[in-house]
């Protein structure tokens, strides 16, 4: 898909985790986030909800912020997608 | 504190909650590099938050700008600078800068979409809309903050207060915003930057 939106959310990632720019580009569709990264607890991904809402523009409810689309870079980075189409 | 008695007087209003500890490192680089530009600043601690002995739990947005306003008195502060939800507590009558200004209602989302997603991970459901009901009620706890109902509801519907003073961007300032880390950061070259923002708009 040809947007920002990858690299938009590496650099929120990278902000609000403190990720040096190595570790942030090494992310793949794949990496695991919630549970996985020790720097991510409720309130860094509720900081990191709020980065992503900041940098695009866009607002999550509640019910989208499950398992699953908290899972992984990759359903991350889905769920920011399918918000910003229109 | 930084206070050699000199003509321009910066009360600080820091960011609420977490955001004030984040940002806590960055502004104290930001008050020496003020003190090199020649400027006194100074930076209270809300009352309930830090040194403070009383209990969080009272705490009011009303309760904090008065304090704000006292504090300004009491410094003799000349102008003012605010950041983030400072901006929803400052004394505006005051001429100065507003960094990021974020309503209330934006940071107390926040705080309940992380308590939503702790009970997810711990298996239970909660959900936001039932958590502020609890707060503007009974209060809670969210990040570990004991809200009173009346911190609650006056985040609820808290706009910045802003007027007149001038707005300063994250991009200004260059590199991630320190509130926004998860663990305090600090960024002397940032620091550098807003007390030169701040020193060029005190000299013009």
């Amino acid at each position: 898909m040809n947007d920002n939106s990858d690299a938009g959310l590496r650099s929120v990632l990278g902000d609000v985790l403190g990720l040096g720019p190595v570790r942030t580009a090494a992310l793949t569709a794949e990496s695991p986030l919630l549970g996985a990264l020790p720097e991510l607890d409720s309130m860094a991904i509720a900081t990191l909800l709020a980065g992503i809402e900041d940098r695009f523009g866009v607002m999550f409810d509640d019910a989208e912020l499950t398992g699953e689309t908290l899972a992984s870079y990759g359903s991350l980075l889905a769920l920011v997608r399918g918000k910003r189409r229109p | 504190m930084i206070d050699r008695a000199r003509s321009f007087r910066l009360l600080i209003v820091p960011p609420l909650l977490e955001e004030m500890n984040r940002t806590r490192r960055f502004l104290m680089g930001t008050m020496r590099a003020l003190d090199g530009h020649g400027i006194d600043s100074f930076l209270p601690d809300l009352p309930g938050t830090n040194e403070s002995l009383q209990p969080f739990v009272s705490q009011s947005l009303h309760g904090w700008r008065m304090a704000m306003v006292r504090a300004a008195r009491h410094f003799a502060a000349t102008h003012v600078l605010a950041l983030r939800g400072g901006a929803l507590i400052f004394p505006n009558v005051l001429p100065g800068w507003v960094v990021e200004p974020v309503s209330g209602a934006s940071l107390l989302r926040q705080l309940l979409r992380a308590a939503v997603i702790a009970a997810r991970e711990a298996g239970r459901h909660e959900d936001s809309a039932a958590l502020l009901e609890t707060g503007r009620t009974e209060g809670i706890v969210l990040a570990g903050y004991d809200f009173g109902p009346a911190l609650i509801a006056g985040l609820d519907s808290a706009r910045p207060l802003d007027e007149g003073q001038r707005e300063i961007r994250q991009s200004e300032l260059g590199g991630a915003a320190l509130w926004l880390r998860s663990e305090p950061g600090d960024d002397p070259a940032q620091a550098a930057r807003l007390a030169a923002i701040i020193a060029a708009g005190i000299a013009a």
